[in-house]
């Protein structure tokens, strides 16, 4: 079903750069994963020069922004998004938008990865008393309603863009120890580890040889799909109120802003919904091919 | 075996007693007055000194927690400050629905995902593989709340075909389950393609297939059990995920459940039901973690218990 | 309208109806037939003593029934339980003649001993009841909240029929007390029975009596047949339909499955609804005795300077934030709501000025402006509110930050006497626990309310004002009422030239009803409850 690549024949030693230029080379022949990044760049480029690219400034209540009866305005010629309800131009603040909900994703999502794998690895290998104490505490916070948690500590914190982060990345982690440990466990316990073991090899050689390379799928899933995971969360804590604090625009902020609009200004949920997939749906179709390109690799050696 | 079993038990109370005193701080620290709240906006401050005592909130945390805990133990999770009735009988009244929206959730979230991860497994880089990923891909970067108010206009309120939210028979459950599911789907999804492919490579299979075994066989008898393994981890943790959902997908379909109950919580800060709910669902997921545990062993004979 | 609420207590007139609540067919109007009633929360509780809910306020007025009540439609006093009230000359004394024959639903007669009794209960610290407060100026008060007494020393039972309440001093709004639900008269035995239950239990003497109460989904209350005035009420049946989203509510009512709508029009199908003619004519609106407003703590720099407090107040373009409510308000220019005795509706307030504004800031030292904290609630519209004042204000210079939290943070941060700078009220809005300006007053922007917890946000205390509140609190004498109004009127002119608040909006209230519904357009907008009175409503599909 598989045919073994040739990355995957190479001894060990010879990685690092040429299996990096290897793995881009693998990523540009993929179409979707090559429209992926192509959205990922146009958006970080988008964010990064917003006050030159943005129309308006994000916070700026147009005069001519809303009707005489208070209704914002659907797409237009001036407006190319339309307004919202306060009368701001929605290109604007999606614009702006971005900036808020890379950030988030980046940040938060690359803190519970890291979190998450550090104490799983360390759990699922060593186990005997340390593990023991590391699952508990991953099972206890993993016993916490993700969604109560993140709004107990918002509420005690003053709501900031790098308070919501933390919160995520909080909550985040606890699901990649928890997958990071049962696979650690089950390749510890694996007949070619138990062999290394056996033959007297060092931990540290049967980590990097043999769990951190099988891992190394699973950790890029988590950070692509954790991306939109953790962007759907920001979303979701500001549709209570403890997200990101107006006027600073998210793309969580602006769909829980406007979304009993929904009837009668479907673009002001839809475009900052359209942007989330998209941002989402990117991340998802390069971790994606990754984790393809990547897979022949670690089978070839067992 | 038992031994492991009674190990495991001992130490998800431990993490339970952790959860409700890690909770209960949490909430004894915000910032709103329960006394103030209950003796309501004109009440004067004797009034809520009153309260506060007849509430046992003039005592120190520690007494307090020693007092929540032993009602726990007798099954008492103390009475809604705002509501005034015991949160036992609230959850108890709540739990048949969210219970439903549970099932009907997870059927819809295991029948379609491991359908799709199977077929896109199978079929891996097919054009049916790409088009199933894709609209995976699309399902779980949705936004809940959206994707209900969707499925609630084209299908209850256009169509016709179901009831515009509100709880009852089976026609209800219906769309609050696919919201739930269809998100639910995508993980699983991916995680059943991924797991499959890992497993479909292993030595044993390839033994199989040479052995000359249908490939129905192979797949369901051989490959299945093994892929499972991975989302059954799932399951135990999606109890947690679906508490949050629940709290959405309640509310945008008017389901009178355990969500609903705890959104007018968290909002009016009725801390004695939060305090209930947490307690409550953190069970729910320890016991699901621990069916996980049982289970995966059950299923791999290569991990060996301890 | 007060004068005539004054007339209708004094005078002779026995039964509670009005010319509002009795059109002239009111003979015509058959009894039968039900109505639906959407809610977003459930009841929590029907117990009299403790709700004090949008959703269980009007249910529990048709559930219990008290010494005094309101006109349907009306602010309006009336007799209910009393049929004869006489005052003693110093003003001190009220002494109420009960009407005989009145019974509980469980059957029994409900006499003197009964309205002492809730009164006690809802006193005494045990009950922990929201309404306590209210019954601070009758006699023995402070002996039971203190827990050395169990009841009342200034309520008596004279006879079976006859009560007497003592004050400690003259109070004029002792009668919209007595028309509060926490006034409402129980049944001991049923609340011994039931305990902290009852809430789920209720036992009372009015319209209507409990039928099914089937948690977070729906309440249906049954016509009590028993019930003391002829004829009413109309409906057989009223079901309430809760944990409804607003939205989803307003689907059933176009379907015809629901006939209101408890929680209103939701914000985002407002204008929708308003330019459809087949919805618009379902729609009824009309004044509510509420005033959203911005505090500023004069605790707190530079709020303490009143220069500041007047620039703000001429900062802020209340016909913009108007707009942005889709005009579901009137902009205020005093903390009384039109429609409240007091209001002056000559008062012209702070005009809109941002360059004087400016200016006054210049005067008080703060030519570059400051950073403030404006706090507001996370429901919709506030925190889109707050972000056009966080406008308004950066328009003179001043920087603030919003900080849109839950409802019950917001009032424990306004309850601190240095953490809030500024709150914009929204949700919180006060509105009238009745319909006398005292109740603006004292709470909010009075001396004796500056204790941790308050609901005097702005720290506001002026000893000058308050003197004179008391001067109208002790105006009992009905023939002193439009006196009593003007002096009300003054003091919160007065207020307004200290100006701790931006009074920003009166609320405008938006009922949406299916054409089944039978109600004169002023019952929707009924002071005292929401959605209306539901004695006097009919279904017109049994007529």
């Amino acid at each position: 079903m598989t045919t073994p690549s040739v990355t995957a024949e190479r001894p060990p030693s010879t990685r690092g750069k040429s299996r990096v230029s290897a793995l881009l080379r693998a990523l540009a022949r993929r179409k979707l994963a090559l429209f992926g990044l192509a959205v990922i760049a146009v958006m970080v480029l988008l964010a990064a020069a917003a006050p030159l690219v943005a129309p308006y400034p994000y916070d700026q209540q147009l005069a001519d922004g809303i009707s005489l009866d208070g209704a914002p305005l659907p797409p237009d010629m001036k407006y190319l998004l339309g307004t919202d309800l306060l009368g701001r131009d929605l290109l604007s603040r999606l614009i702006y938008g971005a900036r808020t909900s890379l950030v988030i994703g980046v940040v938060a999502n690359g803190a519970s990865v890291m979190i998450g794998s550090f104490i799983g690895i360390v759990a699922g290998f060593f186990g005997r008393w340390l593990g023991a104490a590391l699952m508990r505490f991953t099972d206890l916070m993993m016993a916490f309603p993700a969604q109560l948690l993140a709004i107990l500590l918002a509420a005690l914190f003053s709501p900031s863009l790098w308070i919501v982060a933390l919160v995520i990345a909080m909550v985040n982690w606890v699901q990649v120890a928890r997958i990071v440990y049962t696979e650690t466990r089950s390749l510890a316990r694996r007949d070619f580890v138990e062999a290394e073991r056996g033959l007297g090899a060092g931990m540290p050689r049967i980590l990097l040889r043999h769990i951190l390379p099988h891992l190394f799928p699973t950790l890029l899933v988590f950070g692509t799909l954790g991306i939109s995971t953790s962007v759907l969360l920001e979303a979701t804590l500001s549709y209570l109120g403890i997200g990101v604090q107006p006027p600073i625009p998210s793309w969580g902020n602006i769909i829980s802003e406007n979304q009993s609009y929904f009837g009668s200004a479907p673009w002001l949920v839809f475009f900052p919904g359209i942007a989330i997939i998209l941002l989402a749906l990117s991340f998802n179709l390069v971790g994606d091919a990754l984790r393809d390109i990547l897979d022949p690799m670690q089978k070839g050696r067992h | 075996m038992a031994a492991y079993l009674g190990r495991r038990i001992l130490q998800s109370l431990l993490i339970l007693v952790g959860i409700s005193i890690v909770t209960f701080v949490l909430l004894y620290m915000l910032p709103a007055d329960p006394a103030a709240q209950v003796a309501g906006r004109s009440a004067s401050p004797a009034m809520i000194a009153n309260v506060r005592h007849e509430l046992g909130l003039d005592q120190p945390i520690y007494k307090q927690y020693f007092r929540y805990a032993g009602g726990l133990l007798q099954g008492n999770l103390g009475r809604s400050y705002l509501e005034r009735t015991e949160v036992t009988t609230l959850i108890a009244s709540r739990f048949p629905a969210t219970l439903q929206l549970m099932i009907g959730g997870v059927i819809c979230e295991l029948a379609l995902g491991l359908t799709i991860g199977i077929i896109a497994a199978l079929r891996r880089d097919s054009r049916v593989d790409q088009i199933l990923m894709v609209t995976m891909f699309v399902t779980v970067s949705s936004p809940q709340f959206v994707l209900g108010i969707i499925l609630l206009y084209v299908f209850a309120f256009e169509l016709g075909w179901f009831p515009i939210g509100g709880y009852g028979g089976l026609r209800h459950l219906v769309l609050p389950s696919l919201t739930l599911g269809i998100l639910g789907a995508g993980w699983y999804g991916r995680m059943m393609r991924s797991s499959m492919l890992d497993v479909l490579r292993q030595d044993y299979i390839r033994t199989a297939r040479a052995k000359g075994l249908s490939r129905i066989t192979i797949v369901l008898g051989h490959a299945l059990p093994n892929a499972v393994l991975p989302i059954i981890a799932m399951i135990g943790i999606d109890i947690g995920n679906f508490m949050g959902g629940f709290v959405v997908v309640e509310s945008v379909f008017g389901w009178p459940g355990i969500g609903n109950l705890t959104w007018l919580a968290i909002q009016r800060i009725d801390i004695p039901i939060i305090m209930g709910v947490t307690v409550i669902s953190a069970c729910a997921i320890v016991i699901g973690n621990l069916l996980a545990d049982i289970i995966v062993p059950a299923i791999d004979p290569r991990i060996k218990l301890k | 309208m007060f004068i005539h609420k004054r007339m209708l207590l004094m005078g002779a007139l026995a039964v509670a109806m009005s010319a509002l609540a009795a059109p002239a067919r009111a003979d015509a109007i058959k009894q039968g037939g039900s109505i639906t009633v959407a809610w977003k929360d459930d009841l929590a509780t029907l117990d009299p003593a403790i709700g004090y809910d949008n959703e269980n306020w009007a249910v529990i007025k048709a559930m219990f029934s008290r010494l005094m009540d309101y006109a349907p439609g009306s602010p309006d006093l009336v007799k209910d339980l009393a049929t004869d009230i006489q005052i003693s000359p110093d003003k001190r004394t009220y002494t109420f003649k009960l009407r005989q024959g009145v019974k509980f639903t469980n059957g029994r007669e409900l006499t003197a001993d009964d309205v002492k009794y809730s009164l006690d209960r809802t006193v005494n610290p045990k009950t922990q009841s929201p309404g306590a407060s209210f019954y601070k100026s009758i006699d023995g008060y402070d002996d039971v909240t203190a827990g050395k007494a169990d009841s009342l020393s200034g309520v008596k039972v004279i006879d079976r029929y006859t009560v007497s309440i003592e004050l400690s001093h003259p109070d004029a709004t002792i009668f919209h007390v007595l028309a509060l639900n926490f006034s409402s008269v129980v049944p001991k035995e049923e609340v011994e029975k039931w305990g902290a239950d009852f809430g789920k239990h209720p036992v009372g003497s009015g319209a209507f009596k409990l039928g099914e109460w089937t948690l977070g989904q729906r309440i249906v209350l049954e016509r009590n047949k028993d019930y003391y005035k002829p004829g009413l009420p109309y409906l057989d049946k009223i079901v309430m339909d809760v944990g409804q989203e607003p939205s989803v509510a307003l689907l059933r009512l176009e379907r015809g499955e629901v006939d209101v709508l408890g929680n209103g029009i939701p914000p985002g199908r407002f204008l929708e609804v308003t330019r459809n003619p087949e919805f618009s004519k379902l729609v009824v609106h009309g004044p509510q005795l509420r005033t959203s407003y911005i505090s500023m703590n004069v605790n707190m720099k530079p709020f303490d300077d009143v220069r500041v407090r007047r620039a703000i107040n001429m900062a802020i373009n209340k016909d913009r934030i108007n707009r942005i409510l889709n005009g579901r308000a009137l902009p205020a220019n005093q903390p009384l709501p039109p429609g409240m005795p007091g209001y002056d509706k000559d008062y012209k307030g702070y005009p809109y000025d941002p360059a004087q504004a400016k200016e006054l800031l210049k005067q008080a030292g703060l030519a570059d402006g400051f950073s403030t904290v404006l706090y507001s609630s996370n429901i919709d519209p506030d925190p889109r509110v707050a972000q056009a004042i966080q406008q308004d204000l950066a328009g003179i210079g001043i920087k603030a930050e919003v900080k849109s939290l839950d409802e019950a943070n917001v009032i424990a941060a306004g309850g601190e006497p240095n953490r809030a700078p500024m709150i914009f009220s929204g949700a919180m809005a006060w509105g009238a626990d009745f319909p006398d300006p005292s109740d603006f007053y004292g709470p909010i922007l009075g001396c004796a309310a500056l204790t941790k917890g308050t609901w005097n946000w702005a720290w506001y205390c002026n000893k000058a004002v308050e003197q004179e509140a008391l001067k109208a609190d002790a105006m009992v004498d009905p023939a002193q009422s439009g006196d009593r109004d003007k002096l009300w009127g003054t003091i919160f002119e007065k207020v307004m030239e200290d100006a701790p608040w931006v009074p920003i909006y009166n609320n405008l209230r938006y009922q949406m009803h299916s054409p089944k519904v039978g109600a004169a357009d002023a019952l929707y907008v009924d002071p005292t409850r929401t959605p209306f009175n539901y004695e006097v409503v009919y279904d017109k599909t049994v007529q």
